[in-house]
């Protein structure tokens, strides 16, 4: 079928699909997500079909490469839809094993199961592995069994039957009802209730009745990526929820907003945009509804300010994007001077999910003032790193113990970072909190896009504060003097720090400093960006004084504080580090114990990295 | 393994050539916003914005230059002078930040004798580093001519660039 005219069409249309992938005896995912393919999965996909092909089974097997799974950490992934049978770290070498055994078969393939790092033992579903068991994956599941670039498998999950039931059964202001009472917030940062930022936009005029909707897919908080798996993985749900978006506002224009370093999302999208079209869900007269509504996408230049809604519409427009002061809200005067509305690709996949489930389904997941899941990008100094789709209200613990598996190596745990640069570090003590937009920031963080950064005791917090204000001074745009010149001195005192030179008065010339940018910024990178200085000075002061009055970096990062030595018991003189050391400071006979000079080292760790026996250490 | 659908490692259009110019300036003609995208299929098609393409492009659209160098210079993603043939880019996220990634880094500007930002002299190696690839999970990372590369290391990281240096035939190898 080619345009699909009516939603009696859409629904037909539907089970003719069903019916075709009934007619599959096997349905066989391959993770296509950007973490795997460095793992070569295009390899082990295309090795698949190559078997299947040859075995001339391509009718009886539906394979597809889908997005992100959320297991980075172990992929290439696969996935076997008739007995639920997970496999990981697959190589093509196997590929031809697991089709004789477990897609003809019904045999497992013991050594490329998942093996649990507690005790050893080898788990053959997805649901069991404590990874995925802890999780609600409403938005996440849906990437497993779809291939992004195929619309009708998006279809026949029941795609668009969330947007033809909003333009046939109900009515703009229903749909707006429909989103406050589900309790819906914006899952870019902020939290802004999403129902309410709708209404605004929606009675906001229009000189010429022309209105807009954005989603803002420039993720730029370092350590967070689920808008590019969500992309990547369900563009059609992206696209679903905009367009109910703007039959609910009364746009006809929308925009994808998309960071350039994303390009396979990019792909995805444009591909996907393309299919709607074809399709008649998307263009003039969607549906045969009357609706006319078509998105157009915007690679953006690499600016961590275009993520600021203000700075966002700016680049649009072909701008510098920075950030002008509010109000106006873009909500009555936004792109090109017109009525908009700006979500996160995350909180538009909920539109179409939330209908589908009914508000006061919705509502029943979450804590009373945040509503539905988050997913989170839970990496950095933990075992298990991927995405993790999870009910609001979850203790911060649960996530990096349960689902984490805790700390690689049996290291301590130090803190984990939320919110990205305008969010916080966040101590031990405090990780039994639940997770919510009101609980993070009484702890002086912040929920922000969802990166969730653990660190361990070989962090140092100091070297975190200045590397989160080194990173801001960079992406600072300079239009206001707080945020251009208050970074920078912030960031001059933690290098001071950090380099040994610090004095007892930095740390209240720190939170001065704060105190004034904070007040005094224009926008929201500025006003929030003395938040990671802020938390670590509050719960890891006593860092900050090792580093003045001892000159001591108790992590043993910062490199003019520490010395390296070579523990002579361990070293057996094989000279790699000699070889490796840029500035000749390692010394030693073949097969005699090394050591170095601390007057010429210039603790670039290299030696370390090289040793065989571990037998460099800091101190 | 995937291309990140980069300018990288393809052949460029020499700027004296302003044909492509022409194209890419005609198809966005009209169209509201679009610098930005016209820097970046000048960026895919040349490598980088040159001088006299700018030029050009400000007379043909009636920019002043400095207006069209305000633009090109807020954003990171725009290079004003050309690459070298291979393109590494180095990932300082959070992610990768705590996962030592600068020792990475160390390793590759030692190896190549050039800081970030920087293209050897014989336009072999360019050296980068970038916010975050969003590849969080295999910290640290860095992509070369378009392909990711997880769970780096500074032996890792020589290894690689070895293995460049001897496949490519590089004439002046690095200091090893």
């Amino acid at each position: 079928m080619a345009r699909i005219e009516t939603p009696a069409d859409l629904e037909q249309y539907r089970l003719q699909l069903r019916e075709k992938f009934g007619k599959y005896q096997y349905a066989v995912s391959v993770c296509g997500g950007t973490g795997c393919r460095a793992y070569d999965c295009i390899n082990v996909f295309e090795t698949l079909r190559e078997i299947i092909d040859k075995k001339d089974m391509s009718h009886t097997v539906n394979l597809r490469l889908t997005g992100c799974q959320g297991f980075c950490e172990m992929g290439p992934l696969m996935f076997i839809h008739k007995n639920g049978i997970f496999y990981v770290r697959i190589s093509p070498e196997a590929v031809e094993r697991i089709v004789e055994s477990s897609i003809l078969g019904d045999e497992v393939v013991e050594e490329l199961l998942y093996k649990s790092p507690a005790d050893g033992r080898r788990i053959v579903h997805q649901q069991e592995i404590p990874f995925y068991n802890k999780q609600r994956r409403f938005l996440l599941a849906m990437n497993r069994d779809i291939d992004p670039l195929n619309i009708d498998d998006y279809i026949a999950k029941g795609g668009y039957g969330s947007l033809a039931w909003a333009l046939f059964e109900s009515s703009s202001e229903e749909i707006i009802d429909i989103i406050e009472r589900a309790g819906l917030r914006g899952r870019g940062g902020a939290g802004f209730p999403t129902g309410r930022k709708w209404r605004i936009a929606r009675q906001a005029p229009s000189p010429d009745g022309i209105k807009y909707v954005i989603c803002n897919a420039d993720e730029g908080d370092p350590g967070a990526y689920m808008d590019r798996s969500l992309l990547e993985g369900n563009p059609h749900q992206v696209i679903e929820g905009m367009t109910i978006g703007a039959y609910a506002i009364g746009a006809s224009e929308g925009y994808v907003y998309v960071r350039h370093e994303y390009p396979l999302a990019v792909h995805h999208l444009l591909e996907a945009l393309d299919q709607a079209r074809e399709k008649g869900l998307l263009g003039k007269n969607i549906l045969g509804s009357g609706l006319d509504f078509d998105i157009k996408v915007s690679v953006g230049g690499g600016a961590f300010v275009c993520g600021e809604e203000t700075g966002l519409i700016a680049s649009i427009e072909g701008k510098r994007g920075m950030p002008r002061p509010r109000p106006p809200y873009p909500a009555n005067y936004g792109l090109w001077g017109r009525p908009t509305n700006i979500n996160n690709v995350e909180t538009w996949q909920n539109v179409p999910l939330i209908l589908q489930m009914g508000a006061d389904e919705y509502a029943k997941i979450g804590t009373e003032k945040s509503k539905g899941t988050k997913i989170f990008s839970l990496v950095g100094k933990i075992n298990n790193t991927g995405l993790v789709e999870v009910p609001m209200g979850i203790t911060l613990r649960e996530i990096v113990y349960e689902i984490g598996g805790g700390i690689p190596r049996g290291k301590a745990f130090k803190a984990v970072q939320t919110g990205g640069p305008s969010g916080g570090c966040i101590p031990a003590h405090l990780l039994d909190i639940p997770v919510d937009f009101e609980r993070l920031q009484e702890v002086g963080s912040m929920m922000g896009s969802g990166g969730m950064i653990v660190m361990d005791e070989n962090t140092c917090m100091v070297d975190i504060a200045r590397y989160f204000m080194e990173f801001l001074t960079h992406e600072s745009c300079g239009k206001c003097v707080p945020c251009r010149l208050g970074t920078k001195r912030m960031l001059e005192i933690l290098t001071k720090i950090c380099d040994g030179q610090g004095t007892n008065e930095n740390l209240e010339a720190l939170e001065s400093l704060a105190a004034d940018i904070k007040a005094s910024s224009l926008c929201a990178l500025g006003g929030t960006s003395p938040n990671p200085v802020l938390t670590t000075l509050r719960y890891f002061r006593d860092e900050y004084e090792e580093h003045i009055v001892n000159k001591r970096c108790p992590a043993g990062i910062c490199q003019a504080l520490i010395t390296l030595r070579i523990d002579p018991d361990t070293c057996t003189g094989c000279g790699a580090c000699l070889k490796i050391c840029p500035v000749e400071a390692i010394s030693g006979e073949k097969k005699q114990p090394h050591s170095i000079d601390p007057e010429v080292c210039i603790r670039c760790k290299l030696c370390i990295s090289r040793c065989p026996k571990e037998a460099i250490y800091t101190e | 393994m995937e291309k990140e659908g980069c300018s990288c490692n393809r052949s460029f259009v020499p700027p004296e050539d302003l044909s492509p110019l022409e194209d890419i300036v005609e198809r966005y003609r009209g169209e509201r916003g679009a610098l930005i995208s016209v820097f970046h299929e000048i960026q895919q098609t040349y490598g980088y914005l040159d001088e006299g393409i700018m030029g050009e492009l400000a007379k043909k659209l009636g920019y002043q230059l400095s207006h069209l160098y305000g633009l090109a210079t807020f954003y990171t993603q725009f290079r004003l002078k050309p690459i070298g043939k291979h393109l590494i880019r180095i990932c300082h996220g959070t992610a990768c930040h705590v996962r030592n990634v600068r020792e990475v880094t160390e390793e590759a500007k030692r190896f190549l004798n050039i800081v970030p930002g920087e293209t050897t002299e014989d336009m072999y190696f360019t050296l980068e580093t970038v916010n975050c690839l969003g590849t969080c999970a295999i910290a640290p990372v860095l992509v070369v001519d378009g392909v990711y590369h997880g769970h780096m290391t500074p032996s890792k990281m020589k290894k690689l660039l070895e293995k460049m240096v001897k496949e490519g035939g590089r004439e002046a190898s690095g200091q090893d």
